[in-house]
């Protein structure tokens, strides 16, 4: 091999925060590919422009997503990025790994791509980052046989992925590692064979501090909730206090709905429940003497997404509460629902909540069977430019 | 024949016998150090979790490097998190001081827990994307070398403070609801190759990738017009249609947006704001996107309250007083005039002169 000459790439391995290029190199001296894409990448960093083509369709048999096909547009000057493939591979829930079964799959990889990963997409695959055509199948298959499924792409149910839950918080309202292996289960073929008009993700949140960010980046996110009283230890409160913790300052304050009250001569936390809206910053803040209630489910937000085409979304509430028990079905058939109407009235590349967007948020609930609550608006409209259905009036005035 | 809808590896058998036994009965936490989660359950076990920085793109060798220190002390169990650091999770006390000296022996960087700046969100860039305007990995490193201290925890902050990189609009992952977000941006518009479109592109799709409406069919190139006026290059056509170029190495650049937050402790999610319409691409250091974010950073904390996150600060002291406080200019580019703009517009007397 000739000499690697990156003198750019190379400032990059100075310096504290862990180096990619470190990685890359570490990759390189094994991988031609890896290789290449170092030197198309310091290329880049001198002409401050792409190397990659456009798109490129590739896949792997019985599947129509889970490969991102890309093709370096200088196959001359780097021969071995000339395909250059990702590989999504669904991680599982939590992200939690043996070394066995990180092993395993760090040697399927070294026998068919570049040795490079990411751990993790920001969607939550596992990526395996840069194969072949040829070498696409047999990896799959190898990949198979040490237990890895392929991740989602394209118009399809995305992998869904979700915060640690209750294999390690104490504010975990739902099993959201169970529901999202449920889910992913459930949903095979949907996930594997794109038939939807765009992209569709489902994230899982335990709690309102949303560790998975399920309310910006899934069009349909459940986060845990409960909606009875929270739980005090009165001792655990006054132990805070007495440690010279401000409560004031650090959690009354704090409250959005002032539902939280310290009473200094009692030395006693009175919480208006009817008035808390659930928002964690107290149990964050005392996490020794505050729980969650008892009454626990999922609240459901529908339409989270980046900006393309019509504005960035943060989802909106559909359902306030939800039990959320195995196997899941009021929320599977509630995905159903939803997935079938997009399916049938979202035009090609239209994210559903652009498409409630267009058609109304009150015809959506309309035709999927869902109540309008006071909960889902942050206000009633301020414009009078209401529809009314023919059913709804007296009839009058007809010729 | 390879088996196929099996799924992904099924978490119960990849979660420690700790995680086995307590599950959902975890009852509080406490950060003993920067970097390390002391889990309590009811049943008076103890997980102690220890979070590294992670580069996100790596190598099998390293994934062998962190699975024989998760052998050694951890049983063979590891994670990762929702930011792209991995935790080493020990069960057995007596591992825990042992594991962290390996830790900093080997060079890993523990951190990234409670209120501090934790590992940076971000996308592919140059390294495998056609759309990329920027490069993400580059520019974390940069960042994240500048910043580290805040990862440490050796300089306190005031909240957690999330920064995400997107290598354009498209915005995979966080940033418009980051407190810091850093997004590649166009500046000139797309060139349409006529020739090469014919065939190649499907122009209704091409036409309503545009939020705009800037593009139109022309019947006789057999191809499509861009007016200029009303684009602003947004590259959504050249996702749809190949045969449409927009890279432009002289007018590239990034933006960078302020105060966006996904949680809904104290006050609800909010969306990144612009702060910088535009800075160069300046590999590899891009020491005016570093300086930028770092001056941000500090400006923040030496204002803000305890508890109080970028988005909920400036809510406090008023878009006036950010632009104020940190020196950087206010400028049209800041004013909305896309879909719902006027919501955006101060539609009140009360502002600070």
């Amino acid at each position: 091999m000739d000499e690697l000459k990156t003198p750019l790439l190379d400032e990059l391995e100075k310096g504290e925060w862990p180096s990619f290029v470190k990685e890359i190199k570490r990759a390189a001296a094994k991988n031609p590919g890896a290789r290449d894409l170092l030197r198309q990448l310091e290329a880049s960093y001198r002409e401050k422009i792409g190397h990659w083509k456009h798109g490129g369709i590739v896949g792997v048999k019985g599947y129509g997503g889970g490969v991102v096909g890309r093709y370096s547009d200088d196959p001359e000057r780097f021969p071995h990025a000339k395909e250059f493939h990702t590989i999504r591979v669904n991680q599982p829930a939590g992200f939690f790994y043996t070394t066995k079964k990180l092993r395993d799959m760090a040697d399927v990889w070294d026998k068919y791509g570049s040795g490079l990963y990411n751990m993790h997409g920001s969607t939550g695959d596992i990526i395996l980052l840069g194969t072949t055509t040829e070498n696409l199948q047999p990896c799959v298959d190898e990949l198979a046989d040490v237990g890895f499924d392929l991740g989602g792409s394209g118009g399809a149910l995305r992998t869904p992925s979700c915060c640690v839950g209750q294999a390690r918080c104490a504010t975990a309202c739902i099993d959201s590692m169970e529901i999202t292996r449920e889910i992913t289960m459930h949903y095979q073929n949907e996930l594997h064979r794109p038939a939807w008009p765009y992209k569709f993700k489902i994230k899982v949140s335990a709690c309102p501090n949303d560790c998975a960010a399920a309310s910006a980046r899934s069009d349909l996110a459940v986060i845990g909730v409960w909606r009875d009283a929270l739980l005090i230890d009165q001792a655990a409160v006054r132990e805070y206090v007495n440690n010279g913790f401000n409560i004031f300052d650090r959690v009354i304050r704090k409250c959005p709905t002032a539902a939280i009250d310290w009473d200094s001569q009692k030395q006693e936390l009175e919480l208006r429940t009817e008035d808390c809206v659930h928002c964690m910053h107290c149990i964050n803040a005392m996490p020794k003497a505050l729980r969650i209630g008892k009454e626990r489910g999922a609240s459901l937000l529908i339409g989270g997404k980046a900006p393309v085409v019509k504005g960035a979304m943060i989802g909106w509430v559909l359902v306030p509460f939800m039990k959320m028990e195995p196997p899941f079905n009021e929320f599977k058939d509630l995905v159903d629902k939803i997935t079938d109407w997009w399916a049938e009235h979202g035009k090609n590349r239209e994210r559903v909540g652009e498409l409630i967007d267009r058609i109304g948020l009150s015809v959506f609930l309309k035709e999927i069977g869902l109540p309008p609550l006071p909960q889902m608006v942050h206000a009633p409209r301020s414009n009078p430019y209401i529809f009314w259905y023919p059913e709804e009036v007296e009839k009058h005035g007809e010729k | 024949m390879a088996r196929n809808d099996f799924g992904p590896p099924d978490y119960r058998e990849l979660i420690p016998p700790v995680i086995q036994k307590n599950y959902g009965q975890w009852k509080y936490h406490t950060i003993p150090r920067p970097g390390v989660l002391k889990h309590v359950s009811d049943t008076g076990d103890v997980l102690y979790s220890v979070r590294i920085a992670s580069p996100r793109l790596v190598s099998s060798e390293y994934i062998r490097s962190i699975s024989d220190i998760a052998d050694t002390y951890c049983d063979g169990y590891l994670r990762f998190t929702t930011r792209n650091n991995a935790e080493f999770l020990v069960s057995d006390e007596s591992k825990l001081e042992p594991l962290i000296k390996d830790l900093v022996a080997k060079g890993y960087m523990i951190g990234g827990g409670g209120h501090s700046i934790s590992n940076v969100v971000h996308t592919q860039g140059w390294i495998h994307c056609k759309s990329a305007v920027t490069d993400a990995s580059g520019i974390v490193k940069d960042v994240m070398d500048e910043l580290h201290p805040y990862f440490t925890g050796e300089i306190k902050v005031p909240a957690r403070l999330r920064i995400a990189v997107a290598c354009c609009v498209n915005m995979c992952g966080a940033c418009h609801c980051s407190d810091i977000s850093i997004v590649g941006i166009h500046r000139t518009p797309p060139r349409v190759n006529d020739e090469l479109l014919v065939g190649r592109c499907e122009i209704p799709t091409t036409i309503a990738a545009c939020p705009t409406g800037a593009i139109r069919p022309n019947p006789k190139t057999k191809s499509v017009e861009i007016n200029h006026e009303k684009c602003m290059m947004c590259a959504n056509c050249t996702v749809v249609c190949p045969a449409i170029k927009i890279m432009d190495p002289v007018n590239d650049g990034v933006s960078i947006w302020v105060g966006g937050k996904v949680s809904n402790a104290r006050t609800a999610p909010k969306f990144s704001r612009l702060a910088i319409p535009y800075l160069p691409n300046n590999p590899p250091r891009w020491p005016e996107v570093t300086n930028a974010v770092k001056h941000l950073v500090e400006v923040w904390a030496a204002s803000a309250r305890e508890g109080e996150r970028m988005g909920e600060w400036i809510d406090r002291i008023g878009w006036e007083r950010f632009f104020e406080k940190t020196g950087l200019p206010f400028t049209d580019k800041h004013i909305d005039d896309f879909t719902h703009a006027t919501t955006t517009f101060r539609s009140t007397t009360q502002f600070r002169f």
